[in-house]
């Protein structure tokens, strides 16, 4: 099975795709060397910089990363609606400075192990992100996860998605 | 480090926003429907079954372009197009926008926030260096 949503404007595109039953792949094409792209992804006080998407209104409380095989590294996210802060955390499984990244994602018992590859296209980078998921189940619960945070109708979420794409409503 | 927010956080963000604007219009998301014709297509089909002629008259387009769109539409189940002699009527198809449709919607606009932030954190960087005196890239 093969989905795909994609359309970014100024044509950097951001494509997602369901590649099988366990995996999902994202692409995307950076206007900066590969060496630049991999720095980014690996030196915390940048990581930061780009990591928590400012529509999530989370606020990234740690970064802790040490990039080498069988290294960890653990984030830790504050949400304004409160609660404790969510930790995210696994261990580098490869390691190819400018080139690859493999680890893996440990705060779920079925998490997926996440390559992100990094390849230089004439001064531009190339990057693909594989989350390949131990079983479909596994990925079937990921899916499923969101599902079970909605108390209410998909039917509700439906719009309340369409409206989004609308116009991004101010908060 | 995948895709945390969605899963808590920003699963969360959304619930928070649903409530402000459950009531707001149909209007578009998910991958087909990043275009503002084919949501335009969707809020028609809302209203009343329409020829693919109709549609395209509708959105001053050619018959063609709008065909082309309504493969898309239908591609993602979104609608069902249904051909009686000459006229194919299209409705709005069985799936709407499904657990599966909306994860991965949600998913590629994660990834897509994060990345443009990492271009500008990449343009810092390449400033930096060529200020630094040392050639970026190749």
């Amino acid at each position: 099975m093969v989905e795909k949503a994609g359309n970014e404007p100024m044509g950097k595109r951001t494509i997602s795709e369901r590649r099988s039953e366990r995996e999902m792949v994202i692409t995307r094409t950076f206007d900066a060397p590969a060496r630049l792209v991999f720095k980014a992804w690996t030196t915390p006080e940048l990581f930061k910089q780009w990591w928590v998407p400012k529509s999530s209104g989370a606020t990234l409380l740690s970064c802790e990363q040490d990039v080498r095989v069988g290294g960890g590294y653990r984030l830790e996210f504050a949400h304004p609606q409160g609660g404790a802060p969510m930790a995210f955390f696994g261990r580098y499984l490869e390691v190819v400075p400018d080139a690859r990244l493999v680890w893996t994602n440990e705060e779920s018992p079925d998490g997926a192990v996440t390559t992100v590859t990094f390849e230089d296209r004439a001064g531009k980078t190339l990057l693909v992100m594989r989350e390949l998921y131990p079983s479909k189940e596994a990925m079937d619960i990921a899916i499923e996860g969101m599902d079970e945070a909605m108390p209410e109708t998909f039917e509700q979420l439906d719009e309340f998605l369409l409206t989004l794409a609308a116009g991004t409503p101010g908060r | 480090m995948r895709c945390p927010l969605l899963l808590s956080g920003q699963c969360r963000e959304i619930l928070n926003q649903m409530a402000q604007y459950s009531q707001s219009r149909f209007d578009a998301s998910f991958g087909a429907l990043s275009d503002p014709t084919r949501r335009g297509v969707l809020e028609q089909l809302m209203r009343a079954d329409a020829s693919i002629s109709d549609l395209a008259e509708r959105f001053h387009m050619t018959l063609t372009g709008m065909s082309k769109h309504i493969g898309v539409l239908e591609q993602a189940q979104l609608v069902a197009t249904q051909k009686v002699g000459r006229v194919r009527t299209c409705s709005l198809g069985a799936r709407r926008l499904d657990d599966e449709a909306a994860w991965l919607e949600n998913y590629r606009r994660l990834w897509a926030e994060r990345f443009d932030a990492l271009d500008t954190v990449l343009e810092d960087l390449k400033r930096k260096e060529k200020r630094d005196g040392r050639k970026s890239g190749q």
